[in-house]
């Protein structure tokens, strides 16, 4: 890595910056709480649209958890997200109209909520149905993660998204509000994950799990990448560089041990594959909104017309992180 | 006779108000170092929740500093307080803010009147140390260390490379004999009293100011020199991880302290309320006379540093990427590849899982689609048969592969035919098992209904690509256990590798084979070889075939299993 490369990395992460910077100007306070935020808070910053049935529960995970305020950009919702968020006591609210694509995919707005009220202290950042798991979250709250990445000085926590589906179509069942979506979408696959190491951002490019082996099997390299840094102790110059797979500087990218150690690590679970789907597919295709032209949905579209089993004898049923620590697929690290 | 308790606290002071508060109530005596740092606002807040208790006190506050002087002349002044104040303190024991006491003091007091003369404190020569910080022991007493550890890692490095370049040594005093250890320690009246009062004390003081973490090596070298009975030991359970940093407890940690009979715990997480309502409360006795006993919790914090460092073998992961050489394990447990024995044998695999306790695949990784055992399209984890997922990463397929099916051994076919990209890989990987008949692709090639041109250019493809691989598997670097045997020399006395391979792979179970697999006809063979001779390829791998058959009559001809005695 010659300094020709620090340069380029430089400014690209100014060119976020300036991106963010930029689009602030679509965001429009609805519910603006951030006087609530306390110096130590941990917030959960978001960006949703027209998620109102998970929101309950997606709130009082989080609020469970131990986290103290929710920054939400609610972007064109019409399904009265809007007004259901802006009625909660933790939570603020931006609204926007403007392009989910032409803002990097909700990641400018991020950057920019990150940067005006993360600044200083520990930040989440998920979709709605991203639900964050680390060790020991069934007795310790969030709140003695961060603590105790702090006395170590680590400034970033990488947690691998675990796409969760249902045993049967996965429009089998209606989702209803309030409930824990592991109910129905419990099973996950636990060992087909391909990792490889992005020298250039240092981070790793994890792809693999059901939405592989059902959805691109035959071009696995366009699939979507599972490697994730949610939670991050937010300092003024940091970017989201392409979601929340990976950030500038790229220093927060190195949350694994390269000479054989394991470093602590959660897992997202992933409630994608919960009903819905079929009309969600239909509407994100029709507003050509996601990543790479939207090839992730249509995929989807292709087999999901056939109402796909992504379940298989081999799929394993989610009990606990302790599970998942034993299965590899997350780290306890050296905190015991 | 009673215990007074020192507390060094910097931060969470309403904890550190909670625990001064049990020990007072308890009737032992407490002083109380706040760091200068604290806030005057916090101080008063922690002076005002004590206020009610004539017998916590506060001592004079310095600023102070990891791994500097400052802890040892806070120390020292808070234990002069103690000494001076509470005549019927006995023992003194210093803690710190996060400590929480995991015993009634009544059980402390009794302990330590039945040990009056003991002095509790860690105290170990340098020599004997394996645990220093930055790999510096003795030269802690013998450089100068004007440069912060924590801020001015650099400048401190340096300085110390450049005292050693230049042998730069500081006089250790006369009569010192260097000691570390934890700083949690409890001494007698006596031993702190003589410390303290020592006429030669401005000297020492004058000598540990300038040693590195003076906390961890003054009152361990002094009381050396005064003490008549000396437990090498602190009674606070303190852990800490291979950076030198407390291991921190936390609520699901009460049963594991609750059972560790230890008298104090350090450090505790602030928040962590059920421990402190627990342990803090009336009626926490537990069995009166028991000797601590951390081995549990070492086990716990060990296993968690082991995995913080070597990590589990065989693991690919999203916190654990080792690069090459330094995976400490590039798999998770032992497998075999058998390269050419399904093309010499009819049914190898349902042969081979008869007399290994394992699980025998085919082709893993054949062109068009992985084999796994019994013709399953899924494996364990998820795998799937699929030929471009698996070549999309071939060597995530194989360690998932490995590590999905732990405990179950892995034995699977190869072949030049297939694909080649874990070759170095496997042949570094201590755990492969790779035993190789060479040439023996050529055997379903003889039978191959097809143009001979075709047949010749697949035979020359096969052939290099083997080559190129016997090239990996005869380098130096090669970890793995490697067999390789020429077609013609296995066929020779085929049973003898099958039995050394097979009691490898169960030694628990030495089995002797009672029958062989059924090789398949190997007539023309050496004609066919011949005629790829005639076509100019030249059959480097086989061994040597004459063109008439010379193989035992009774396994060609019959085909018929044979016995061994």
């Amino acid at each position: 890595m010659g300094l020709r490369d620090l340069i380029r990395l430089r400014r690209k992460r100014r060119l976020r910056q300036l991106r963010a910077f930029l689009k602030r100007r679509e965001l429009k306070a609805l519910s603006d709480r951030t006087a609530q935020i306390r110096p130590d808070d941990i917030l959960v910053f978001v960006t949703a649209r027209n998620e109102r049935v998970r929101l309950p529960y997606f709130l009082r995970y989080y609020r469970d958890m131990g986290v103290n305020h929710f920054l939400f950009v609610d972007n064109g919702s019409d399904d009265g997200s809007t007004e259901y968020l802006a009625r909660q006591e933790d939570c603020s609210v931006w609204h926007t109209e403007a392009s989910y694509k032409a803002s990097q995919f909700g990641i400018d707005w991020m950057n920019w909520l990150l940067r005006k009220y993360g600044t200083g202290h520990w930040t989440l950042t998920v979709d709605p149905d991203e639900f964050f798991v680390y060790p020991f979250c069934d007795t310790r709250p969030i709140r003695a993660l961060t603590d105790w990445l702090d006395t170590y000085g680590l400034r970033s926590f990488p947690a691998m998204l675990l796409d969760m589906y249902p045993k049967g179509p996965i429009d089998a069942k209606p989702y209803i509000e309030g409930q824990n979506p592991f109910d129905q979408a419990c099973w996950f696959d636990a060992g087909n994950y391909m990792i490889s190491q992005n020298p250039d951002y240092r981070n790793l490019w994890i792809q693999g799990g059901p939405r592989v082996r059902m959805f691109f099997a035959e071009d696995p390299y366009r699939s979507p990448s599972l490697n994730k840094i949610p939670l991050v102790k937010w300092a003024r110059g940091h970017v989201y560089a392409s979601s929340t797979h990976m950030l500038l500087p790229r220093g927060l990218n190195q949350v694994y041990d390269t000479i054989g150690g394991e470093m602590v690590s959660g897992c997202l679970l992933h409630a994608k594959f919960l009903s819905p789907l079929t009309a969600k597919v239909a509407e994100e295709l029709r507003r050509e909104q996601h990543y790479a032209g939207s090839r992730e949905y249509h995929a989807y579209a292709q087999t999901i017309a056939q109402q796909p089993d992504l379940w298989c004898k081999w799929s394993e049923k989610y009990i606990n992180w302790r599970q998942l620590e034993i299965l590899g697929l997350m780290s306890k690290g050296n905190w015991a | 006779m009673t215990v007074g308790f020192i507390m060094m606290c910097h931060t969470a002071l309403d904890r550190a108000a909670q625990v001064a508060r049990f020990w007072a109530e308890s009737g032992a005596p407490v002083v109380i170092h706040v760091d200068k740092r604290v806030p005057g606002l916090e101080f008063g807040g922690l002076k005002r929740a004590l206020a009610d208790l004539d017998t916590v006190s506060f001592s004079r506050r310095y600023k102070c500093e990891w791994g500097t002087w400052s802890l040892v002349a806070a120390s020292q002044a808070a234990a002069e307080q103690m000494l001076e104040r509470h005549q019927h303190v006995r023992h003194v024991y210093l803690a710190s803010g996060s400590c929480l006491p995991l015993r009634p003091v009544q059980e402390l007091t009794d302990y330590l009147d039945a040990r009056p003369e003991t002095d509790f404190i860690e105290s170990v020569t340098t020599t004997e140390v394996g645990w220093t910080v930055g790999g510096i022991d003795i030269e802690r007493f013998t450089l100068r260390f004007p440069f912060s550890w924590k801020k001015q890692r650099r400048l401190f490095d340096r300085y110390v490379e450049f005292q050693r370049k230049t042998g730069f040594r500081r006089r250790i005093p006369d009569g010192l004999v260097p000691h570390l250890g934890s700083q949690w320690w409890c001494l007698t009246r006596r031993t702190l009293s003589a410390i303290l009062q020592d006429p030669d004390r401005p000297l020492y003081d004058r000598y540990f100011k300038r040693v590195w973490i003076p906390d961890e090596s003054y009152f361990q070298t002094l009381s050396r020199l005064y003490s008549t009975s000396i437990e090498s030991r602190s009674l606070t359970l303190t852990k800490f991880d291979f950076q030198g940093k407390p291991h921190i407890f936390y609520d699901d940690h009460l049963q594991l302290l609750r059972r560790s009979d230890c008298f104090v715990a350090r450090k505790i997480w602030p928040r962590a309320d059920k421990l402190y309502r627990t342990f803090l409360s009336k009626n926490a006795g537990g069995s009166a006379m028991a000797e601590p006993n951390p081995a549990k919790i070492d086990r716990l914090f060990s296993k968690s540093i082991e995995r913080r460092t070597r990590g589990r073998p065989g693991l690919y992961m999203q916190s654990r990427f080792p690069q090459k050489d330094h995976e400490n394990g590039k798999t998770s447990a032992p497998y075999s590849v058998f390269q050419g024995f399904s093309d010499l044998f009819e049914n190898f695999d349902g042969w081979l899982s008869k007399y290994v306790g394992a699980r025998v695949h085919g082709h893993l990784f054949a062109p068009d689609r992985a084999e796994f055992a019994g013709g399953e399209t899924m494996f364990n984890g998820c795998l799937t048969d699929d030929a471009t997922l698996r070549d999309y990463n071939p060597r995530a397929f194989l360690t998932n592969l490995i590590w999905n099916s732990r405990g179950e051994r892995q034995c699977f076919m190869f072949s030049p035919r297939d694909n080649q990209a874990n070759n170095w890989f496997t042949a570094t990987d201590p755990n492969a098992q790779i035993s190789v008949i060479t040439g023996a692709w050529a055997l379903p090639l003889s039978r191959v209904n097809a143009d001979f041109s075709t047949i010749r250019r697949e035979a020359a493809r096969l052939q290099k690509r083997e080559l190129e691989q016997l090239e990996i598997l005869r380098s130096m670097y090669v970890k793995a256990r490697v067999r390789i045997w020429t077609l013609s020399d296995f066929i020779e006395n085929p049973m003898e590798p099958l039995q050394t391979i097979i009691d490898e792979i169960s030694p628990r179970m030495p089995r002797r084979l009672t029958e062989a697999p059924q090789m398949v006809d190997l007539t023309g063979f050496g004609q066919f070889l011949q005629n790829l001779k005639n076509q100019g390829m030249q059959p480097l791998v086989m061994g040597d075939f004459p063109v008439e058959p010379r193989v035992p009559q009774d396994m060609t001809q019959h085909s018929r299993p044979y016995l061994v005695k």
